[in-house]
């Protein structure tokens, strides 16, 4: 017996190393400034499900993602590590998602992927910082899930149990749950394995049917055309609201009750300072201050 | 740096030299495999691409793995415990990180697992490698030794070792040990066949070697009872997993300190005979040394890269006097230099790769069909500049990687003389590459012949044909009276026809030759990219031609009445 394992990753933008144009002057992101990339810990998530795949011959990686056409990118960077195949959700109607709406578009998705026995994504992603929508996709599937996820111990394929470490305050705990389930994976889990050189030659030319659209507009012809036949893998699914027979209403700027009142730019600065001699007193007086402002602990 | 090939631009270029299409369309025959494995290249375009992207990913894995890893490794350096060699635990996980991207037994064919690449392009990886770690450098690319294993070992053992080495195990080459370092025809590692389990035994001493505890060694040995020269030597192999070799001692060294070098006991060492006996010595080792040449030679490019880097990014934050340090010219000279030699230096490093792939890529069909007369042709004179070009490649670029390293330190100032910064640990690493492989004074003794047969002076001359831009073509001029300045000199050691004599000035006979040679490849880059090379061109011309005229004058000078005075 093998496992069905979907990985939810993210494209977001480079937010960690944020330069003054990172931001447009009406509060929003500038994406042009910030590159693209595989959400950090979405990486870490995509480490786990690999590594069980490596543990569990004949298991499958799947990667879904939601977002325009580019992100396309995300589902072949799962590939050129060890995925086997991808899911990309891109809809207008799907633009504009809070939370809620986009855990909405995910959990439908997952449906329509069928029997999967471990959805798998990071804890969070770096341009909203929330953690909200692994729980959610778990709560509208009706699945146990554990968060904050640092290494999957074991999966028992007979008893369909999981065991897992997870990350919390002060140190770690094990836990164990039942398949399916999903799983939040934080940043301090293993890395993610590098690209591998037959995968990314593989599947360099992967491309979503947007990608194409976007080569052949100018009247340029998609090069090695005749592949894409040959090799039905190196076109990357893509899914419409209606693909995963979502209600509209529920999608996208309908379906999120969040609303943008206003952004704020805060500026760091240090405030005060201390000096303290390396007196045994200070120092304990220090600790006790750290802690009880949660600086340390 | 983020990523050591895309942050250096100047390897593009060498990538995407004209030479490469044929290199590729020999190395992939027509592009046949394009059928049989998906990750094959569907044509020349397709096959650059796939090693741009390949250089990428070990130039990521360089900077975001192995370069962060290179001081602990550096200080914690591996262990010996019950004759077996710990790796220090940064080299674990560069290692692993290579292993998952798949960049071993890169150059085997992808029958085997491997990605079929050329030298060129792996040699490339190998350079980015060294640039971070050059002792880490050592271990992942002793996986060139496979090279030898392929065009020597019969088809059985290339199933069975070939495959390995790709999936990621290390190798080995156990050629010196105590009484034989340089002079390799004293080595007296016995192999003798044990009829009763129908194998070869190995037994005694081997010293010196890098990677000592790897799953695949090659060793030398003699295999001819009674013989005392070269003659009596072959070359087996020896797996791991038979047991009978023990690491007695690692080494403590200058440099390097990631790479183990080993003292080897066998005992009764199960091993099997590779190729022919008794070509061991005069035929495999050769082919052996000439591919870890090139990797050495790629591994003082690295650390020259290294040690400009370093140096270029002190300058500019180092302020003296209030300015940079590097708005000073004793100081913008120190770096213009560096980054001249290292320049001209890798333009020597990847033209040799590429004379090698033509005749190693030509060699190999030659195994499975016979050569037109004009192919014959093409592998004989590219044969014949790899081997004379490999000498010059691994001599020049070590002396460059140390005389970079020292200005490096000097930059520094007094900084640099503290453990603190990474130039001392280049300055320590940079040391080894024009001792190992041979020392600078033999490759020499490997280059002069071509200095005397005109072999570079052909070269030479066929290099002053090549098309040059506007811009360019005063400094080829100059060049070429420097060549005039070698062949005077040549001809002059010729005819006084004294065997001493040319050894004693061989070595400034071969650094003419080789700046000359340096001189038009940085001009022929300059052609092709001016904004990259311009700068280098002029000031490594400026260098080589002062250089040039050193020697001119010395020999020009050197009486043979002169060389009583040398000796002791």
């Amino acid at each position: 017996m093998s496992l069905k394992i979907v990985v939810l990753a993210k494209q977001v933008p480079d937010t960690r190393n944020v330069g003054k144009d990172a931001m447009n002057a009406d509060g929003t992101i500038n994406r042009a400034a910030l590159p693209a990339i595989f959400n950090p810990e979405d990486l870490n998530a995509l480490e786990q499900a690999l590594r069980l795949k490596d543990t569990h011959p004949g298991s499958t990686v799947t990667i879904l993602t939601m977002g325009p056409g580019r992100a396309a990118e995300i589902i072949r960077e799962g590939l050129y590590r060890g995925a086997d195949n991808g899911y990309l959700l891109t809809d207008r109607a799907f633009a504009g998602a809070d939370t809620l709406a986009t855990s909405y578009a995910i959990a439908t998705a997952i449906k329509r992927i069928n029997n999967c026995d471990i959805i798998i994504g990071g804890r969070q992603a770096i341009d909203g910082d929330t953690a909200q929508v692994g729980p959610q996709v778990a709560e509208k599937l009706g699945l146990s899930q554990i968060t904050y996820t640092e290494e999957i111990i074991s999966v028992d394929e007979a008893t369909r149990r999981i065991t897992a470490k997870r990350h919390i305050d002060g140190g770690v705990e094990i836990v164990e749950g039942p398949l399916p389930i999903v799983l939040t994976v934080n940043g301090s889990a293993a890395e993610c394995r590098p690209r591998n050189a037959k995968l990314v030659q593989k599947y360099k030319r992967a491309l979503g049917s947007q990608e194409k659209a976007a080569i052949t507009k100018e009247g340029a012809e998609l090069p090695y055309a005749d592949l894409y036949e040959k090799r039905p893998y190196l076109n990357i699914a893509e899914w419409s609201v209606a693909d995963v027979c979502g209600d509209i209403q529920e999608c996208g700027l309908s379906g999120s009750p969040t609303k943008v009142k206003k952004i704020e730019n805060i500026i760091f600065q240090a405030k005060e300072n201390k000096t303290l001699t390396s007196s045994d007193d200070e120092m304990e007086g220090l600790i006790v201050e750290l802690l009880a402002n949660h600086t340390i602990g | 740096m983020e990523n050591y090939y895309t942050e250096v631009p100047e390897l593009k270029h060498h990538l995407n030299n004209p030479m490469m299409q044929r290199i590729c369309e020999l190395k992939e025959r027509e592009y046949r495999d394009k059928d049989e494995f998906d990750y094959a290249p569907l044509d020349y375009n397709d096959a650059m691409d796939s090693y741009d992207r390949i250089l990428a990913i070990t130039g990521e894995i360089t900077g975001e793995v192995v370069a962060p890893n290179a001081e602990g490794v550096d200080e914690e350096g591996p262990h010996c415990e019950n004759g077996r060699v710990e790796y220090a635990s940064g080299t674990k996980r560069n290692l692993d990180a290579m292993v998952k991207a798949g960049l071993n037994g890169m150059t085997m064919p992808r029958r085997f697992g491997g990605l079929n690449f050329p030298i060129t392009p792996y040699t490339m990886c190998a350079e980015i490698v060294a640039a971070a770690d050059a002792g880490f450098g050592n271990i992942w690319s002793l996986q060139d030794c496979i090279e030898t294993l392929y065009e020597f070992g019969n088809e059985e053992q290339h199933s069975r070792f070939i495959p390995r080495i790709c999936a990621g195990e290390t190798m080995s080459m156990d050629l010196t040990e105590p009484d034989a370092g340089s002079d390799l025809q004293s080595v007296m590692l016995k192999a003798t066949f044990d009829e009763e389990a129908n194998c070869w035994r190995l037994n005694g001493v081997k010293r010196f070697i890098t990677n000592g505890d790897a799953q695949l060694h090659l060793v030398l040995a003699r295999s001819e009872e009674g013989t005392r020269d070269g003659r009596g030597l072959s070359m087996f192999i020896y797996d791991k997993n038979e047991g009978g070799v023990d690491v007695r001692r690692i080494e403590h060294k200058l440099g390097i300190h990631g790479s183990p070098t080993c003292e080897l006991v066998y005992k009764n060492a199960k091993a099997e005979l590779c190729g022919d006996r008794k070509l061991g010595l005069i035929k495999y080792v050769m082919a052996l040394m000439n591919g870890a040449r090139l990797g050495i030679a790629a591994q003082s490019v690295g650390l020259s890269q290294a040690a400009y880097n370093e140096g270029l990014a002190y300058a500019k934050d180092r302020k003296q006097f209030g300015k940079a340090i590097i708005e000073f010219p004793a100081v913008y000279d120190m770096l213009a230099t560096m980054k001249a030699k290292l320049d001209a230096g890798r333009s020597l490093l990847y033209q040799t790769s590429r004379y090698v792939d033509i005749y190693k890529a030509l060699d190999d069909i030659s195994r499975e069909r016979k050569l037109t007369p004009e192919e014959r042709q093409e592998q004989k004179k590219y044969a014949k500049l790899a081997d004379s070009f490999t000498p010059l490649s691994k001599g020049m670029n070590s002396e460059y990687a140390n005389q970079n390293a020292y200005d490096c330190i000097q930059i520094h100032g007094g900084s640099g003389f503290m453990m603190e910064y990474a130039c001392q640990r280049i300055y320590r690493d940079a040391r080894i590459t024009s001792i190992y492989e041979g020392t600078t004074q033999l490759q020499t003794v490997a280059a002069i012949r071509y200095v005397t047969n005109g072999s570079y002076m052909q070269t030479i001359r066929e290099f002053e044909t090549v098309e040059c831009s506007e811009e360019m073509k005063p400094l080829l001029d100059r060049v070429k009276a420097m060549a005039d300045k070698l062949d005077a000199c040549a001809n002059k050691i010729k005819e006084a026809a004294n065997q001493d004599l040319l050894d004693i000035v061989a070595r400034r006979l071969v650094e003419m030759s080789a700046d000359i040679i340096m001189s038009h490849l940085i001009i022929q880059d300059a052609t092709r990219n001016a904004e990259l090379f311009t700068k280098s061109a002029v000031v490594y011309v400026n260098y080589a031609e002062a250089e040039v005229e050193k020697h001119n004058k010395f020999i020009e000078n050197f009486e043979v009445e002169d060389m009583e005075n040398y000796k002791k």
